[in-house]
């Protein structure tokens, strides 16, 4: 956008040196008087901006440093590292903000310009400053990143009225339910809100880059926050410049009333965990009395609870992917003393290929093109990988964790949603796999409703202990998962990762450990019998010689 | 998208946008505010060559919007009709006595009907309502999509639902969308004054009630982009003026 949007009118550092020059000149030629008559005839407003030339406001120089990278430097959303992100950085210039407590199409307070600066904006590659910026400092980006729009003039943006009571109780939830369905929030969020409606391949963002329908069962990851409260004010205002509208105008109209609204709230707040997972969870192999479950619907899954594993894009091994679909994988896992199985999770809007997602990968090629060359243009399956360290680890050190390196190989299931199914082999590196024949492990994927549900099941001692892993229980197995989207363009390395993790195998508990309490209650309480008796005895024996004594 | 077609056709039929700006054929026409002369401009906008054939939509999502139509429904980009070319925005650019021209007191409609716009390009004068109905029993949000003024974007989930927004700054044309139903487009174009108006499906369109005067005149069309032309008219007098447009 042309820089006439920016408010101050800047002021060249050339023209303020030819203003010097001049006023020099002027001085030498008329003397005093006249300079003072000069300065006196001057618009008032050119000083100011002089000043402010000379001198950038803390806003700028915080914005310059810091934002402009993504954001640009005159806040087109076009800096450097914007093509490869997605979403984009926000363009400011047309002052379309997403999180705000004004009404569809009106500005943002500053209250809520600041609320991003403070928390970021999950899931994106925007970080909250709130811990590393003053509040004058986080104030002065908030007038800065205004300065980018002529839209920000006078007049104060006036926040909606939202004074009433989220309500709640035991049947906010279901009515919230029965909402959802009538205004037909499934046909973008799906029908278990995993963002895959019907329209979610086509949705745009107001730059027209594709644009995801958010997955409601992820609500750590809204933009605005995860609280009903939160859930209702996007309802209310709707995500400015996203295809995400305001229902203000459907309560005002009287075609769903406020409660209604908070109910909706409260049921997409009922999607996602209560609480938002941490990352950090060792995934614990519960041991069952067999045999394992080798389909995801089994109901022996109900004996574990699943950990999440949070994915994050490839960007390390060319060509790298700042796009990923799958945010992070719930994974489960039981072993029998035998077998091992793994039942992985993860929400992904489409089983790939879906020709109802062409025109969604379609738009993917066209916008992550500067990024280590073209994304496919045709749909690739859908992937799961699992990886362990080919070997048992000595000490902390683990492999290389993008696919090992040929000193410390890794040991890969992968899964494709193709006709190849499951493959097993050994990587030395990312694309040095070699494939084994005659895998050992088994697999089982189920697909409804943007959710892929896959069970790996295999012999804890498998029966080449060369060519793969033994799984032992007791000791720490790293583990680590890379998923990919066949319809967002993830083919080869493209697709998110996770760090290595740990994997647990919960220990049998030996028939000793029962046998032993009871042997040593029974001792315990046998050896104190006999130390009463004899107490007795001799209490006894003392009486009668006592009595022997007086006689 | 018959129904689509017959509209705008009919604005042009009772000179609506001329006299007051954009509304549809179910609106009496707005008296609210008084024509500054006598004088009309009327033509035709022709196409000359082979026009792209439309887009098709895939309504399968939506039985009932697919029911509404007669054929499998297109996406009507280029309306052309025996050489005639359809929702062709006309407008006053230059010429006109230096306003304010104030907005008219009734709305301009557009519709959604059976997942399409109804018109698909309309006018408004700056500051006047813009109607926005929903026959259609289906969500449908409604955005628009400006550069030089604010937009909006709100959600109509049920039939009979009519929403009122405004545009406070002159834009040639503001992009209207459909979020749910990715073909559907529209195009307002927001005028500071009331001397516009719409090519019928005959690629007529007639701008009544002006001054006399000399005036540039500016064709928009989606597709094809933008004409001008010259035309002077004297009071009482209607002069005719003609725009072509061609294809590739």
């Amino acid at each position: 956008m042309s820089s006439s949007f920016c408010t101050p009118a800047p002021h060249t550092g050339e023209g303020d040196a030819g203003h010097v020059r001049a006023m020099a000149r002027v001085r030498r030629i008329v003397g005093l008087l006249a300079v003072g008559a000069a300065l006196f005839l001057l618009p008032a407003s050119h000083f100011p901006r002089t000043l402010h030339a000379q001198a950038p406001s803390r806003g700028k120089l915080l914005y310059d440093q810091w934002c402009a990278e993504c954001h640009g430097e005159t806040g087109g959303g076009d800096g450097s590292a914007a093509a490869y992100m997605l979403p984009r950085p926000r363009d400011f210039t047309r002052a379309l903000y997403q999180v705000r407590t004004t009404a569809s199409g009106e500005l943002p307070t500053d209250a809520d310009i600041r609320w991003v600066i403070d928390e970021g904006m999950p899931g994106t590659a925007m970080p909250g400053w709130k811990s590393i910026f003053s509040d004058s400092d986080r104030d002065a980006l908030v007038e800065y990143v205004k300065s980018f729009s002529r839209f920000f003039g006078s007049g104060t943006p006036q926040p909606l009225d939202f004074s009433s009571k989220p309500g709640g109780g035991g049947a906010a939830v279901a009515e919230g339910r029965q909402a959802y369905q009538t205004l037909e929030c499934f046909k973008c969020h799906g029908e278990a809100g995993r963002g895959d409606g019907p329209s979610a391949p086509t949705l745009t963002d107001d730059w027209d880059f594709p644009v995801r329908a958010a997955d409601l069962t992820a609500s750590w990851l809204f933009n605005g926050g995860p609280r009903v409260e939160d859930v209702y004010r996007r309802l209310r205002t709707g995500l400015d410049g996203t295809p995400m509208p305001s229902f203000s105008d459907a309560v005002d109209g009287g075609v769903i009333t406020d409660e209604q609204l908070w109910y909706v709230a409260h049921y997409v707040v009922s999607l996602a965990p209560a609480r938002a997972p941490s990352g950090g969870d060792v995934l614990r192999a519960v041991r069952i009395d067999g045999p394992v479950p080798g389909d995801p619907t089994d109901e022996a899954w109900s004996a574990v609870t699943a950990a999440y594993v949070p994915l994050v894009g490839q960007i390390i091994e060319a060509p790298r992917w700042f796009a990923p679909r799958v945010d992070g994988a719930w994974v489960s896992a039981l072993h029998d003393g035998r077998m091992l199985a793994l039942k992985i999770s993860w929400n992904d809007p489409s089983r790939s290929p879906d020709p109802s997602w062409q025109e969604w990968l379609d738009r993917m090629s066209a916008t992550m093109t500067d990024v280590d060359g073209p994304v496919p243009t045709a749909q690739g399956p859908d992937r799961m990988h699992v990886q362990f360290p080919l070997a048992p680890s000595s000490g902390m050190e683990r492999p290389y964790f993008l696919g090992g390196d040929a000193r410390r190989p890794v040991f890969q299931w992968r899964w494709s949603s193709g006709s190849e199914g499951l493959v097993e082999g050994t990587a030395t590196g990312w694309e040095r796999f070699t494939a084994r024949g005659n895998p050992e492990a088994t697999s089982v994927g189920r697909f409804q409703d943007g959710r892929w549900e896959v069970v790996i099941a295999r012999s804890l001692v498998p029966a080449d202990t060369l060519g793969a892993p033994a799984f032992h229980p007791g000791r720490a197995i790293p583990i680590a998962f890379f998923a990919a989207d066949g319809s967002n363009g993830e083919d080869a390395v493209r697709g998110a990762l996770s760090a290595w993790v740990t994997l647990h195998l919960e220990v049998a508990t030996p028939a000793t450990a029962f046998v032993a309490p009871v042997v040593t209650a029974l001792l315990t309480v046998g050896l104190g019998l006999v130390v009463v008796a004899r107490a007795q005895r001799r209490a006894r024996t003392h009486e009668l010689d006592n009595a022997t004594e007086e006689q | 998208m018959k129904r689509s077609l017959l509209v705008p056709a009919l604005m042009v039929l009772f000179g609506c946008g001329g006299d007051g700006g954009g509304g549809t054929a179910d609106e009496a026409p707005q008296a609210a505010v008084a024509p500054l002369g006598t004088a009309t401009v009327s033509g035709v906008v022709s196409f000359e060559g082979t026009p792209p054939a439309n887009p098709a939509i895939d309504m399968a999502e939506e039985p009932s919007c697919t029911m509404a139509h007669d054929n499998a429904p297109t996406d009507p980009q280029v309306v052309v009709t025996g050489g005639k070319l359809g929702n062709v925005f006309i407008r006053v650019m230059s010429g006109l006595p230096a306003g304010p021209y104030p907005a008219p007191a009734g709305p301009a409609v557009i519709d959604q009907q059976g997942c399409l716009y109804t018109p698909r390009v309309l006018g408004v004068v700056v500051n006047q309502q813009l109607e926005i109905r929903n026959s259609d029993s289906l969500l449908h949000n409604i955005k628009a999509v400006p550069t030089e003024n604010r937009g909006f974007n709100i959600s109509q989930p049920t039939a009979g639902m009519q929403t009122r927004r405004q545009f406070a700054t002159p834009e040639i044309m503001v992009p209207i969308e459909c979020n749910v139903h990715g073909w559907m487009k529209a195009y307002v174009g927001v005028v500071s004054h009331p001397y516009f108006a719409t090519s019928g499906m005959d690629g007529a369109f007639r701008i009544g009630g002006l001054p006399a005067g000399t005036y540039t005149l500016e064709a928009w069309h989606e597709v094809f982009g933008r004409r001008t032309a010259e035309v002077t008219v004297g009071d009482g007098e209607t002069a005719s003026v003609a725009f072509t447009f061609t294809a590739g």
